[in-house]
């Protein structure tokens, strides 16, 4: 691929990836929010990060399956985006329905079990953003970056628990969320337990 | 042979026009691949707007033609000071899952709602059990604006202005026997009228109850208007019960069925998450539900949140209803 593809396809990953976003002021902008403003905030951006999430984690199957190595490019630019609207998902709840309250904030995470398992979630991914650029890679070296970044499945699951645990009663939408993510991870398991089989074998040798 | 691969010079595709429509496609992949994103984006969260064009309701007895019942209503509860929440929020924002489990999806889903020919079965222990075609159901007393408070158990609340009659006005005429001590509400059961009711979601149909103490209180209203129009049908069209004091999923919407019984009648809610939602339902900021704080609530219309009210406000109405009961146990 050329730099120049490359550059538009970076480009092109990242205008999607503020849509959301931009739909989202457009309708505060226009007070199009509906009734309830806030939570369809909180539930919009919460929704986004979740999407990217399971985005960034279907890059290596993909491109494992189906040979097409260049998709790789979108990996980081996906995962980002998925910061980028755990973190509005937060501040939006921090600083609308929480009024900016630290002590309230903290009240609310000790009562709502869900909140712990979200804020969990956005923790573990605030590393993996600071560790997403090239030098970093390089500072940390690939092995040791890689094993970092499979915390990305951590946040992954949270996300998912997170909005199951908040729905009332119809559970659907999370399922469908939580049954991507098993064939995501279930992939990976697959693959390293199939990698893994030899090494009894390299074991006794030594 | 040699000649034949190549190109003559006026076969090159000009850079000019290469790079354009190269730019061209560029662009169109970018807006497609945009306006893709964002229809997904609207078909996972949806915000509802709509009007609500039901017919006014004759002879409604509001404030302004009835000031002394104002005067005197400080200590009925009967008209809440809070500000009314505004008509498109009250009828964008439906927890009524008989047509959809979002929100603000229930007011498109319910549009076509058909309530021709409605009628409520008035039974169980009852002296003059009766199967009341609506209209004659209405007739037992005019309609009275009631404005009250409601909060939902998830957290949020608005300010309606109903319009409707004492639910007792209706049991008084039905004369409940000595042996009566709880009323039994049910919803409609029509799936082609209610998709919701397709999936398994609830245990259809939708029941609710109340002890006839608390049905008899005056409170206790037999809603069907809102606004000073009749009940859109997102909101429980064409009759309904409100009970301030109690979270919103008291309120049993689209009633078909009240009967008087000896024992607690079951309901919706406390089956579906017995450990979450209890017979009482009482609002109570001081007892949380197992997932969340109900000390404070979003107001509809409102930016932040406010304090959530013993009994949603009306303490002094009810309190003494439940006297030596423990609220936290019978939550």
């Amino acid at each position: 691929m050329k730099d120049s593809d490359l550059r538009f396809a970076r480009g092109l990953v990242l205008v999607n990836g503020a849509v959301p976003a931009a739909l989202l002021g457009w309708d505060a902008a226009h007070h199009q929010l509906g009734a309830n403003p806030v939570n369809f905030a909180i539930l919009t951006t919460g929704m986004s990060a979740l999407v990217f999430l399971l985005l960034t984690l279907l890059v290596t199957p993909l491109r494992k399956i189906s040979g097409w190595n260049w998709i790789i490019f979108s990996r980081r630019t996906l995962g980002l985006c998925a910061f980028f609207y755990a973190a509005l998902h937060f501040l939006i709840f921090f600083f609308k329905d929480q009024q900016g309250s630290v002590s309230g904030t903290l009240t609310e995470l000790v009562k709502r079990k869900y909140l712990m398992v979200g804020i969990t979630g956005l923790l573990v991914m605030a590393p993996l953003a600071v560790t997403s650029t090239n030098a970093m890679i390089k500072r940390l070296g690939g092995r040791r970056w890689r094993a970092l970044h499979r915390l990305a499945y951590v946040a992954a699951l949270a996300g998912v628990v997170q909005y199951y645990m908040q729905v009332k009663k119809d559970v659907r939408q999370p399922l469908a969320f939580g049954a991507v993510l098993a064939v995501l991870l279930g992939y990976r398991l697959m693959v390293s337990w199939r990698s893994a089989r030899p090494a009894p074998v390299a074991a006794v040798k030594r | 042979m040699k000649d034949s691969n190549k190109i003559s010079g006026s076969e090159i595709t000009d850079p000019a026009v290469y790079f354009n429509r190269r730019n061209f496609i560029r662009t169109g992949l970018l807006a497609a691949s945009a306006v893709a994103t964002g229809l997904v984006c609207r078909r996972l969260n949806p915000a509802a707007t709509g009007t609500v064009d039901t017919p006014a309701i004759q002879g409604l007895t509001t404030p302004a033609t009835n000031a002394t019942r104002t005067a005197e209503a400080g200590d009925s509860g009967f008209r809440a000071t809070d500000a009314e929440t505004s008509l498109q929020y009250i009828t964008h924002y439906n927890n009524f899952y008989e047509f959809s489990t979002d929100k603000e999806e229930v007011a498109s889903a319910a549009a076509h709602f058909e309530t021709q020919g409605w009628q409520v079965s008035v039974g169980g222990l009852v002296g003059k059990p009766r199967v009341f075609d609506l209209d004659d159901l209405l007739k037992i007393s005019p309609p009275e604006e009631r404005v009250y408070r409601m909060r939902c158990v998830e957290g949020w609340s608005v300010v309606v202005p109903w319009a409707g009659f004492s639910l007792s006005k209706l049991l008084t005429v039905a004369g409940p026997l000595a042996a009566a001590n709880y009323v039994a509400f049910e919803t409609l059961l029509d799936p082609k009228r209610m998709p919701g009711q397709r999936s398994r979601v609830l245990d259809w149909p939708y029941v609710e109850g109340l002890r006839l103490d608390e049905a008899m209180h005056p409170l206790t209203l037999l809603a069907s208007g809102l606004y000073g129009r009749e009940l859109p049908p997102q909101d429980g069209a064409p009759i309904r019960l409100v009970v301030p004091w109690k979270y919103g999923f008291k309120g049993i919407k689209s009633i078909v069925k009240i009967n008087l019984v000896a024992s607690q009648p079951r309901t919706t809610w406390s089956d579906a998450a017995p450990n979450e939602y209890g017979f009482y339902a009482n609002v109570n900021p001081h007892v949380d539900h197992p997932r969340w704080s109900q000390a404070t609530e979003q107001r509809l219309g409102e930016s932040g949140r406010r304090p959530t009210l013993m009994f949603n406000g009306y303490a002094e109405q009810v309190a003494h209803l439940y006297a030596g009961l423990d609220l936290r146990a019978n939550f």
